[in-house]
């Protein structure tokens, strides 16, 4: 398997959805006040889709996302990934599913700024267990893909914001997950860095990775398969 | 992967490393000067001890305490045909005393017989503490009543006082009357002889004596020379020096017993009994049953005789043990604490790469050991440059080697009954046995177990909160408090 060939699901998977909410609603209290950014979310996601999610700010995108990237639990509802149930996985199996099927790129790129491009990379393939030798190719396999082979020894500061959202991008590719949930990653760039990004998250679908991409830019939901649109908890398609 | 992150993140937070690990080094660094300086001020105490009571010497036996007042006062007499009258009316006045220590009774000589049949006893030997005092001076005639006094032409009185141009002096000196055949215990056992020969059994009853090195020095005594005891003339068979660090040894003349006994006419008595127990671990029971049989008595052991230890020693003692320790605890709390508040702080600032390492797959426990590592690495840091510096203090005090004086107590007591007024010969005998010992810091495996301990540990707590600190950090409110 190489980079450009993502998670491989097993023959009969393609026919199931990778995610799929059923009822999914998600409260909490901020500041002794009760929100509900999630209300009775139904959705399903297909294996190969680029998905991008749009809407206001606080809209709940960002919850969303965090649900799909198995950081939080729904607070009632059901949410699968593939086999996985999330909103009942212990710590541990969410762990587990954030360490080998789920890549997460953010818009303030969330690179450790005293390490450099390589082992930002590396710090992703650290939950997998693998052998030296084995880290090391995907590590440089990882960021040749980004093309950034030649600045592996380079540390955040030292790299454009373009280049930081693409070792980013390599430390999340590198583990070979079968999602890329991305929040706002162009947000931070301008427009020819927004461009290169999207070439390469669009590269990365079109090898078969499945992208998840929360928005505002219209520019990346041009792009996407899919465009989903919440609003006040609730989701629609506006896929045209 | 996990040494080059820790590497990375102490490296680029230098401040926070440096002001951590030193203060944890100052915290260390005092703990093991402190520890040092404790057994040093221990090994003199142990020194000083031993001058005065000898090595091995586990017990020793003594008379009971006297009330003020109570006993023989020490007084000069001299009745008609007392001196000798020169012509001009001038007399002279010479008169030599031995008396034994004022304060406290002395002890049968049999005692030393009932002491050594206690089961548990291994030897046991008696000697009598004795201060020899001479009064010398001239006494002018005695002027006619109305007569008008005229001051002598070289001035001033000289030595212990003077009047109407008379002058007087008062030479005292210490002097233990010891048994010659019993040295394994007792003052002769921490003394080597530097010139001549120690005393023999044979020299019981014998005008032998055998002197301090210090005090032979001072007063020009040599070996083959005689030292006036009591009136007696005592040939110098020997000089003594200390076998410990102490300059000076217990007395400064030692004879025979049962010469000092006759000499001071005191009967066949001791002062004090120096006891050896069989066992270290018998030292106890030997004590109790000492004190049973001879109720009458006062039975010191090492630890007591360690209360007595005055002077100098005993300031460093309390100052060491009391402001040193203290202030190594508050040191080594600020220090923690110091640690502690860094990390939390270090956590707090980083929950961002903390929540993005959870968001990638990073476990709780992989987190943790991170935050702890760090932690530990700061403070095994704090304590290699603390024992760098515990171990250059160390250095420094032994190289300085300060010098400080001790006296036991009982000296003090004895001179308390005869000061100068009471014209007896205890006010000297202080100063006589006052020595100097100097003060060394010993270094030990210890201090170097300390030093890693205390730095582990501080490391530990630091990075327990730390680590509890990051362990509660949801990755979804982590990334959300920071978006």
């Amino acid at each position: 398997m190489t980079m450009t060939e993502p998670h491989i699901d097993a023959p009969n998977e393609p026919t199931t959805p990778l995610y799929r909410l059923a009822d999914v609603s998600k409260t909490y209290t901020q500041k002794k006040r009760v929100v509900k950014p999630l209300v009775g979310v139904d959705l399903e996601i297909a294996r190969g889709d680029f998905v991008t999610i749009q809407g206001p700010t606080g809209g709940g995108k960002s919850t969303l996302l965090q649900l799909l990237g198995a950081l939080d639990r729904p607070t009632s509802g059901r949410l699968t990934l593939g086999d996985t149930d999330l909103a009942a996985a212990s710590n541990a199996a969410l762990g587990s599913a954030r360490a080998r099927e789920i890549g997460f790129v953010f818009q303030g790129f969330n690179l450790i700024p005293t390490l450099t491009a390589s082992e930002n990379v590396d710090m992703g393939l650290e939950p997998l267990g693998l052998a030296d030798a084995e880290r090391r190719a995907r590590v440089a396999e990882a960021l040749a893909h980004v093309g950034l082979a030649d600045r592996a020894d380079h540390r955040p500061g030292e790299l454009s914001g373009g280049q930081q959202q693409r070792v980013a991008i390599a430390r999340a590719i590198a583990k070979r997950p079968r999602v890329l949930l991305a929040d706002e990653p162009t947000g931070n760039l301008d427009e020819s860095m927004r461009d290169e990004i999207l070439d390469l998250l669009q590269a990365l679908n079109d090898g078969g990775l499945t992208l998840i991409v929360v928005t505002h830019d219209s520019a990346v939901a041009r792009r996407a398969s899919r465009r989903l649109r919440l609003e006040k908890g609730t989701i629609r398609d506006i896929t045209r | 992967m996990y040494f080059t992150y820790l590497r990375r993140e102490l490296s680029g937070r230098t401040k926070q490393t440096v002001i951590v690990a030193a203060g944890l080094a100052i915290a260390i660094a005092l703990v093991i000067i402190v520890n040092a300086l404790t057994a040093g001020v221990r090994d003199a105490q142990t020194q000083a001890l031993e001058s005065v009571y000898g090595v091995g010497t586990d017990l020793t036996v003594a008379g009971a305490q006297q009330e003020p007042g109570e006993g023989d006062g020490a007084r000069f007499e001299f009745g008609e045909g007392g001196g000798a009258t020169a012509d001009d009316g001038t007399t002279t006045l010479a008169q030599s005393q031995l008396r034994t220590e004022m304060g406290r009774s002395t002890l049968d000589a049999t005692t030393v017989d009932t002491i050594s049949g206690i089961d548990g006893v291994s030897s046991a030997s008696g000697a009598l503490s004795l201060t020899n005092s001479t009064f010398s001076g001239e006494l002018p005639e005695i002027p006619a009543e109305g007569a008008t006094g005229e001051a002598p032409a070289d001035g001033a009185p000289q030595g212990g006082g003077g009047f109407g141009g008379g002058s007087f002096d008062v030479d005292s000196f210490t002097v233990l009357g010891v048994d010659p055949a019993a040295q394994s215990v007792g003052p002769l056992s921490s003394v080597t002889v530097s010139e001549g020969r120690a005393l023999e059994t044979d020299d019981a009853g014998q005008n032998v004596a055998v002197v301090d090195a210090t005090y032979s020095t001072t007063n020009d005594l040599t070996v083959g020379g005689t030292v006036d005891v009591g009136g007696a003339a005592m040939e110098i068979v020997g000089i003594v020096t200390s076998s410990t660090s102490s300059t000076d040894t217990a007395s400064n003349v030692y004879i025979p017993l049962d010469v000092a006994q006759s000499l001071a006419d005191v009967g066949d008595v001791v002062s004090t009994v120096y006891v050896q127990a069989a066992t270290a671990d018998g030292i106890a029971a030997v004590q109790e049953e000492i004190e049973t049989a001879l109720p009458d008595t006062t039975v010191s052991s090492q630890s007591d005789l360690a209360s007595t230890v005055s002077g100098s020693l005993s300031s460093a003692t309390s100052l060491v043990t009391n402001l040193g320790t203290w202030l190594s605890i508050l040191v080594l709390a600020v220090a923690v604490v110091l640690a502690v508040l860094f990390t939390i702080s270090g956590v707090s600032r980083r929950t961002r790469e903390f929540g993005t390492l959870k968001a990638i797959g990073w476990s709780n426990g992989r987190v943790i050991r991170q935050v702890a590592g760090e932690s530990m690495v700061q403070g095994l840091f704090g304590g290699a440059i603390g024992l760098a510096i515990g171990l250059g203090g160390i250095l420094a005090i032994n190289v300085i080697a300060p010098t400080i004086s001790s006296a036991p107590t009982t000296t003090s007591e004895a001179g308390r009954d005869g000061g100068p007024g009471g014209g007896g010969p205890g006010f000297a005998s202080v100063a006589q046995t006052v020595s100097d010992i100097t003060l060394t810091a010993p270094l030990t495996p210890w201090v170097l177990v300390a030093a890693v301990g205390l730095a582990v540990s501080a490391g530990l707590v630091a990075g327990a909160f730390g680590g509890w600190r990051a362990a509660r950090l949801s990755p979804a409110e982590a990334l959300r408090s920071v978006a």
